[in-house]
C-alpha cells in the first residue's frame, strides 16, 4: 500500500502550503486582539487589499515577486494604521461590541467598497513563478509550495525576533500586559498600537499576494472565508499568544487536507468549524493559552 | 392644530405623488417598452451576467435604430442580482412591480433563475433565461411554469452529449465526477452525465464533491481522484472552479481527459488555467464562436464594446430578439398574448441556431456543440442535433 502513504505524504505538503496562509493571517488578529482585545474582522480583507496591491504591483509596473511582496505589505500596513487611527481609535474606551460591530463595518466597507473601485470580476496574476514541479517518489511538489512555506517561515522568524528583541516590540509587550501602567512608564501607547496594525497587516498582505500567486485568482471577497478561517486558527492557538497563531494555522491547513483527502471533502468547513467549537468548550483559552482569571 | 396640520399635508403630498405618478407613468408607456434585466452582474458568475447585458443592449439598440417594435421604442432597465438567489428574487420584484415592465430576460443561471419563478408567475411577467440550463426551471412534477420561458437547451441533453461524446469519441470506459455540492445545474449536469455513461457501459470510479464560491484548493480532493485513475474526468462546473481544477490537477501530473458543461464557456477559463492545462478537454456548448452564423454579431459587438462576445453574449443576443420576436407575434404587450406568443414559438432564427418551443415543457428544441480546448482557444469540433 505504498499508494496511501503516497496520497498521506501529499496531504502533507498541501496541508502545509494552505496552512502557512492560515498561519500568516492568523498572526494579525491574535496580534491586535493582544494589544487592544479587539477581533478585527476587516482583517481578512485587509488581506485582499493587500493582494489586490501586489497585482498592480506584477501587472501594471511589471515588478517580480519580492518588490511586489513588499509593496503589498507596505500599502496594507498603511491601510492598516488608517483604518486603527479613523476607526478604532475613537472608540478605544468603548465598550466592545461597538468596536466589534466597527470591524464588521470596516470589512464590509473594504469588500464592496472595493467591488465599486476594482469592479466585482476576479482577476488572474500573471505567472510569477516558473511551473517548475518536483516529483519525489510520487509527491508532487510545486516551485509555489516551497515558495509559500518559505515565505511565510521567514516571516514568522522576523516577526519573533521584532516582538522579542526590538525596542518597540518590547512596548508591544508592554502594552498588552497592562496599557496603563506601560503608559505610566512612558511608552507611547498609540504609536506601539499603530505599529501592531501596520505589522499585523502587513503580514495579511502577505498572505494575500502569495494566494493571488499560487491560486491565481483574486476578487473583493477573497478575504471573507480565509479571514474566518485565520480566526479559528487564532482561536485554536489562544488568541493573543504568537506561537499560537502559527500552531493554529498549520493545525487547520493540515486538518482540512486530510478531512478532503478521506473523501469527505464536503464536511471540511464544518470540521473545521467544529474544531473550533470544540477548543471553546474543553480548553476556551486555546492549545497555547495560560487559564488567568479575568480581572473583575 | 398641530396634528391636524401634519395630517393634511401628508394628505397633500401623497395626492401629489399618485397623481405625478400616474401622469408620467402614462404618458411613458404609450411610447416606450420596458424590458427588465435581471442579470449576475456582480459576485461569482458576473461574467455570464456582464457579456449578456452587452449583448442584449446591442439587441435592443438595433431594433430600436430601426423603429423599434411595433412603433415603440425599447428600453432596457438592469438589475443586479449578484450571483445570488436571495438577490435574484429581489430583482425581480423590482423589475416586476417598481418598473412594471413587459418582460424580464436572464438570470443567466438555473439557481438564480428557480428564485425569481415565484415572483414572477405571481405578476404575470414573462421571464426568459438566456442559458438556465437545469430541467426543472420550466417544468417541474409533470406541470409546465406558465411564465419560464428559457432560449438554451436543458442540462440532460448537454450531460447526454457529453457522455455519449465520452464513450463513442474518446472511447472513455471509467469516469469521475467532480461536482459542486450547491449547485443544481452541476448536480443535473452530472446525474444526466452518469445515467448515460453506464447505459453504454461505462463506470463511474470516483465521486467527489467541492464548494463553489469558496473553496480555492482542491488538491486534497483531486488526489483522491487522482488514486482512483478514470479515463475522463467530468466537471460540470462554472469556469472559476473548473480552471483552478484543471490547472491543480495539471500541476499533480494527472493526465486525464477533463470535461464539462457550458460552464466552461468563458475566456477567463484560459486565464486561471493556463492554455497548458487546457489541452485534451472538451466541452459542450450552446454554439461556437467560429460559426459561420455568428460573424455578424461578432463584428457588431466588437464595434460597439470593443472586446470579443463570449457564446454567453449570443445566447443574450437570442434571448433579446427572442422576446423582440414574440412581442411582434402578440401585436402588444398584454401580458397573456405575450406568454403564448413565446409558448407557441416556432421556426426563431437565432445566431445560435435555429430554435423551437415545445409548448408542453417550454423547452427550446436545439443543437448542442462540441468544443476543443487548443493552445487556450475554444475550437468548434462538432455539432450534436437533438434526437
Amino acid at each position: 500500500m505504498g499508494n496511501v502513504t503516497e496520497q498521506v505524504l501529499q496531504q502533507i505538503v498541501n496541508g502545509l502550503s494552505l496552512g502557512s496562509i492560515y498561519a500568516l493571517v492568523a498572526l494579525g488578529y491574535t496580534m491586535v486582539y493582544g494589544i487592544i482585545k479587539l477581533i478585527n474582522f476587516a482583517h481578512g480583507d485587509v488581506m485582499m487589499v493587500g493582494a489586490y496591491a501586489g497585482w498592480f504591483a506584477t501587472t501594471t509596473l511589471h515588478l517580480s515577486f519580492i518588490p511586489a511582496l513588499l509593496i503589498a505589505m507596505v500599502v496594507s500596513a498603511i491601510l492598516g494604521v488608517l483604518i486603527e487611527r479613523i476607526a478604532y481609535k475613537p472608540l478605544r474606551n468603548a465598550t466592545r461590541i461597538a468596536s466589534l460591530i466597527t470591524a464588521i463595518g470596516v470589512s464590509f466597507f473594504l469588500e464592496y467598497g472595493g467591488m465599486l473601485v476594482v469592479s466585482p470580476q476576479m482577476r488572474t496574476y500573471p505567472p510569477v513563478f516558473p511551473d517548475t514541479i518536483w516529483n519525489v517518489g510520487g509527491i508532487i511538489i510545486k516551485y509555489g509550495d516551497i515558495v509559500m512555506i518559505l515565505t511565510s517561515i521567514i516571516l514568522m522568524i522576523l516577526l519573533h525576533v521584532i516582538v522579542k528583541y526590538s525596542k518597540i516590540g518590547k512596548a508591544m509587550r508592554a502594552v498588552s500586559f497592562d496599557n496603563e501602567a506601560a503608559l505610566l512608564m512612558g511608552i507611547n501607547v498609540n504609536n506601539t498600537i499603530s505599529a501592531t496594525f501596520a505589522i499585523g497587516s502587513a503580514l495579511a498582505a502577505a498572505a494575500g499576494v502569495l494566494m493571488g500567486v499560487y491560486f491565481n485568482t483574486i476578487n473583493p471577497l477573497m478575504g471573507i472565508i480565509p479571514g474566518l478561517k485565520a480566526f479559528v486558527a487564532a482561536v485554536l492557538g489562544g488568541i493573543g499568544i504568537i506561537p499560537g497563531a502559527m500552531v493554529g494555522g498549520f493545525f487547520l491547513g493540515l486538518t482540512e487536507s486530510f478531512v478532503s483527502g478521506l473523501g469527505a471533502s464536503t464536511w471540511r468547513d464544518a470540521v473545521a468549524f467544529l474544531i473550533l467549537i470544540l477548543v471553546l468548550i474543553i480548553k476556551p483559552s486555546g492549545l497555547f493559552g495560560k487559564n488567568i482569571r479575568e480581572k473583575v | 392644530m398641530r396634528r391636524m396640520f401634519s395630517i393634511a399635508t401628508a394628505a397633500l403630498l401623497s395626492l401629489a405623488l399618485v397623481t405625478g405618478c400616474g401622469a408620467t407613468g402614462g404618458q411613458k408607456s404609450a411610447e416606450v417598452i420596458k424590458v427588465g434585466g435581471n442579470l449576475e452582474l456582480s459576485g461569482g458568475a458576473a461574467a455570464f451576467g456582464q457579456y449578456a447585458e452587452k449583448a442584449i443592449k446591442l439587441a435592443f439598440d438595433q431594433q430600436n435604430a430601426k423603429g423599434g417594435v411595433l412603433g415603440k421604442q425599447l428600453e432596457y432597465v438592469s438589475a443586479d442580482n449578484k450571483s445570488d438567489p436571495g438577490e435574484s428574487t429581489v430583482a425581480s420584484t423590482k423589475l416586476a412591480t417598481q418598473n412594471k415592465v413587459v418582460a424580464i430576460l436572464g438570470p443567466m443561471t438555473s439557481g438564480n433563475t428557480l428564485a425569481a419563478v415565484q415572483v414572477v408567475t405571481d405578476s404575470k411577467v414573462p421571464l426568459i433565461t438566456p442559458t438556465g440550463t437545469s430541467d426543472n426551471v420550466t417544468f417541474e412534477n409533470g406541470k409546465v411554469k406558465p411564465w419560464i420561458f428559457r432560449a438554451c437547451f436543458i442540462d440532460p441533453f448537454q450531460g447526454q452529449v457529453a457522455a455519449n461524446f465520452a464513450t463513442d469519441t474518446l472511447k472513455a470506459k471509467t469516469a469521475a465526477l467532480f461536482i459542486d455540492q450547491k449547485g443544481d445545474y452541476s448536480k443535473g449536469l452530472a446525474t444526466s452525465f452518469k445515467e448515460n455513461f453506464e447505459r453504454s457501459g461505462g463506470k463511474i470510479v470516483e465521486e467527489e464533491q467541492y464548494v463553489a464560491g469558496s473553496d480555492l484548493d482542491f488538491r486534497a480532493t483531486l488526489v483522491r481522484i487522482k488514486a482512483s485513475n478514470p479515463d475522463v474526468v467530468f466537471v460540470p462546473g462554472y469556469y472559476q472552479e473548473v480552471g483552478l481544477i484543471v490547472k491543480q490537477a495539471r500541476e499533480m501530473e494527472m493526465k486525464q481527459t477533463f470535461m464539462g458543461g457550458d460552464g466552461w464557456g468563458s475566456p477567463q477559463l484560459v486565464d486561471v488555467a493556463g492554455a497548458a492545462a487546457l489541452e485534451n478537454t472538451y466541452y459542450v456548448n450552446h454554439g461556437a464562436m467560429d460559426d459561420p452564423g455568428m460573424t455578424q454579431f461578432i463584428k457588431d459587438f466588437k464595434e460597439k464594446y470593443s472586446s470579443e462576445p463570449d457564446t454567453f453574449a449570443a445566447l443574450g443576443y437570442d434571448t433579446a430578439n427572442l422576446l423582440i420576436k414574440a412581442i411582434e407575434n402578440a401585436g402588444g404587450t398584454e401580458s397573456e398574448n405575450l406568454r403564448s406568443a413565446l409558448e407557441n414559438m416556432k421556426g426563431f432564427q437565432g445566431i445560435s441556431g435555429e430554435l423551437n418551443v415545445d409548448p408542453a415543457t417550454h423547452n427550446p428544441v436545439k443543437s448542442a456543440a462540441i468544443l476543443q480546448f487548443k493552445d487556450g482557444k475554444s475550437v468548434f469540433m462538432t455539432k450534436v442535433n437533438p434526437k
